[in-house]
């Protein structure tokens, strides 16, 4: 060992290892110094400027005041500045004058998606197309009519159609057969039956049904209640009905209110959307 | 191996070590302070510099009320004179690019490092910045006394002076460039009246300490340690390349001039060292090619200069390929592969430009067709598909179209009775249907062409092929 600290490539730190090895005590470049020092000095700074530091009940919470939430809400105030000259024009007209304007209408169309998903896709699909049990919105055949005044109704109120149960007393097991058959060939008028059980009372003298009581219609190729096996749904329906108290095996059929839930613009917007899923009159 | 060394021959590390001697290469430990020339080269490049006039001057100039170019990243538009780019065209900006990028490598493979000697920013700047210098401080030999001088009023004054033009020019630089970004004139009210945006200030700050480091502090530092393109276009020499080359078979052996004379047996080179003198980066040419030669010429004119006055043919260095300087056939450049197919690659480049150009159109329709639900049967049978459609109008003017669609017997196209607004350079967005008899669909998918026709201007018309899509 010695102690010589001096060597031909500067100081060294005293120790020699193997009579030849020694350690430099040479400082490091200047530039990688000056690295060093801004990178402290940055490090400090930002924990100076950003939330950073933790406390006993709380954190540091930064001289910027900035936090993440608040850059959150700047951006969203960003996009409804963008939104506000349409939301102004929607909340201020009806429904029908928003479908007059192809802009505002598309406006709807892309905006009210999103309500759509939330409140509706749950039952009626994300594109409106319907799901066992619950009705289509994007095709032409509305047990309540689909003028934008009726779908308006349709979501503010909700509907809930009555069909009283047709099996046991009032009609036979053969005499259901023979309706079910002829509704299913669309061919329900032709049917002696239909005038003679008072099936005309309720879905009309033609079978289309009437959109006041929300009678379906039964000469068209659409069902309400749509099934692998039709006849045998058919079948179902008249036996049982729709939403009748008396019969625990009825079909359940309730669009729920939507007032209350939703604002008057919401719905509105709703409506627009719907009635440009397709089926809109 | 039992050879015993030649002692008369040179020794394979004597020319090594005689080599490292005499290569300096230059760290920046020392200012290189330039004589300035005057000649041929100088001329030219006074001239091809100037092509930067127009950064300062373009910005300027109106066309149809608006800036006749004009790089509107906000709302993503592109105007150059009567042309608008919208993100939809920038796949053309991709040519651009490799067009200039292959016109780089072509010259530099003819010529050089052309780029690098005559239209550089780097160069320019930094040759205007040390004319200015020189008008201030005065030619190279006063330049260094002051700057190894005390600081006293004199130099205070000279430097002071000079830094303040230099900071005035970098700052009209930023501005300059930003004013190709947003409207010029508005721009230059703003900033009078400071209240331009912080993106003008700070992209102003960023240019005029950038013009002032790289021109006024880094200058040859920037070519030599910074400049990848300086690297790149290193490599895209060979042998046929002409570069300023010194013609060492007539120079050496190199000798001072005695009584006026150069002595017999001595090359034509006196070794008056003019054409180092000359050079901005600091570089002497006569140690061949080197990663230091911006090819800017101007050793050419010092030595030229003094061939003429000791009466001997210009040219000791020139614009010569290492293949002349062996005395070697050089090929005709058009037997040559590589400008060939560099000149293929421009020509391809400039053509898909051109087409671009030529075919950018008015209006462009995107139709998507919705997916959940594919197909919605009707009351009657019949199938009704939806289709959302884009109208991008990329006129300066509103326009309405007249929506379209054929591919099925005796379909309907609903939602375009009326012909549709679509909003000058943007899009504009509606909701069609296509209803068509069950008896008439023969496939699962059948194509359908949505054509979109200009009302004000039938010329304008764009079509888009989507599908009809119908249960099995």
């Amino acid at each position: 060992m010695s102690d010589e600290k001096t060597n031909p490539h500067g100081q060294t730190t005293g120790h020699v290892w193997d009579d030849t090895l020694a350690e430099l005590t040479n400082p490091p470049p200047k530039w990688w110094m000056l690295g060093l020092h801004a990178s402290w000095i940055l490090v400090v700074l930002y924990t100076l400027y950003y939330p950073s530091w933790p406390l006993v009940n709380s954190y540091f919470k930064g001289l910027a005041g900035w936090s993440s939430i608040k850059e959150y809400k700047e951006d969203l105030q960003e996009v409804e500045a963008i939104r506000a000259p349409y939301e102004e024009k929607i909340a201020k007209l009806d429904a029908k004058a928003i479908l007059a304007d192809p802009e505002l209408k598309e406006y709807v169309n892309r905006s009210a998606k999103v309500l759509f998903g939330d409140n509706c896709a749950a039952c009626h699909g994300s594109g409106g197309q319907g799901n066992p049990g619950f009705p289509s919105l994007v095709d032409d055949d509305w047990l309540y009519g689909s003028t934008i005044e009726a779908i308006m109704q349709s979501i503010t109120n909700g509907r809930k159609g009555m069909m009283p149960k047709m099996g046991g007393q009032q009609l036979t097991p053969e005499e259901i057969d023979s309706l079910a058959k002829s509704i299913y060939e669309g061919k329900v008028i032709e049917n002696p039956l239909y005038m003679s059980k008072g099936c005309v009372g309720c879905h009309g003298p033609d079978g289309k049904g009437m959109q006041a009581l929300g009678s379906a219609n039964l000469t068209d190729k659409i069902w309400r209640f749509r099934a692998e096996d039709q006849l045998a749904s058919i079948k179902y329906t008249i036996t049982h009905g729709v939403n009748d108290p008396t019969d625990p095996k009825t079909r359940k059929a309730e669009m729920p209110a939507w007032k209350g839930r939703l604002s008057e613009t919401q719905i509105k917007k709703l409506a627009v959307y719907v009635h440009e899923l397709g089926g809109g009159q | 191996m039992s050879e015993t060394p030649d002692s008369t021959a040179p020794r394979y590390e004597d020319d090594i070590y005689e080599e490292a001697a005499n290569w300096h290469v230059n760290t920046g430990e020392e200012k290189i302070h330039a004589k300035r020339v005057t000649g041929k080269w100088r001329k030219i490049k006074w001239i091809t510099h100037s092509i930067w006039l127009i950064l300062f001057i373009g910005p300027y100039i109106r066309w149809n009320g608006r800036q006749a170019v004009l790089f509107d990243i906000p709302n993503r538009q592109f105007h150059i004179f009567d042309i608008t780019i919208l993100p939809q065209d920038v796949w053309m900006l991709a040519l651009v690019l490799l067009f200039f990028a292959m016109l780089l490598a072509a010259v530099t493979s003819i010529a050089g490092r052309v780029y690098c000697g005559f239209f550089c920013f780097q160069t320019a700047w930094t040759d205007v910045f040390t004319w200015l210098e020189e008008k201030i401080e005065g030619p190279p030999a006063k330049r260094r006394k002051l700057e190894e001088g005390p600081w006293n009023s004199e130099k205070a004054r000279k430097l002071g002076l000079k830094w303040f033009i230099w900071f005035l020019i970098s700052v009209l630089t930023g501005i300059s460039f930003v004013a190709w970004f947003t409207d010029a004139y508005q721009l230059w009210h703003d900033l009078l009246t400071g209240q331009a945006s912080t993106t003008a200030y700070g992209v102003i700050a960023l240019f005029t300490a950038g013009t002032m480091v790289l021109a006024g502090k880094l200058r040859e530092q920037a070519c030599f340690w910074l400049c990848p393109y300086a690297r790149i276009q290193g490599v895209m020499y060979d042998k046929e390349t002409i570069l300023p080359t010194y013609d060492f078979n007539r120079g050496e052996p190199r000798g001072r001039l005695k009584k006026g004379k150069v002595p017999e047996g001595q090359g034509d080179c006196i070794d008056c060292k003019q054409c180092v003198a000359v050079c901005p980066t600091g570089i002497d040419i006569r140690m061949g090619q080197q990663e230091g030669c911006i090819t800017c010429s101007l050793c050419i004119d010092a030595c030229d200069a003094v061939m003429e006055k000791i009466g001997k043919p210009k040219g000791l260095i020139r614009y010569a390929s290492l293949d002349e300087m062996e005395g070697k056939h050089q090929l005709p450049l058009w037997k040559r592969p590589r400008p060939l197919i560099y000149i293929t690659i421009l020509t391809l480049a400039l053509g898909g430009i051109f087409y671009g150009i030529t075919h950018l159109g008015t209006i462009e329709l995107k139709v998507l067709h919705e997916r959940a639900p594919l197909y919605v049967q009707l009351s009657d049978g019949s199938i009704q598909n939806k289709y959302r459609i884009k109208i991008l109008n990329k006129t300066d003017k509103d326009f309405h179209v007249k929506m379209s669609a054929e591919g099925i017997a005796g379909m309907e196209l609903k939602g375009a009775e009326k012909p549709l607004f679509a909003r000058k350079g943007s899009d504009s967005s509606y909701t069609l249907y296509i209803k068509a008899p069950a008896d008439a669909i023969k496939a699962e998918r059948t194509p359908i062409i949505f054509k979109a026709v200009g009302i004000e201007d039938p010329t304008q018309q764009a079509t888009y092929e989507s599908m009809f899509f119908a249960p099995r």
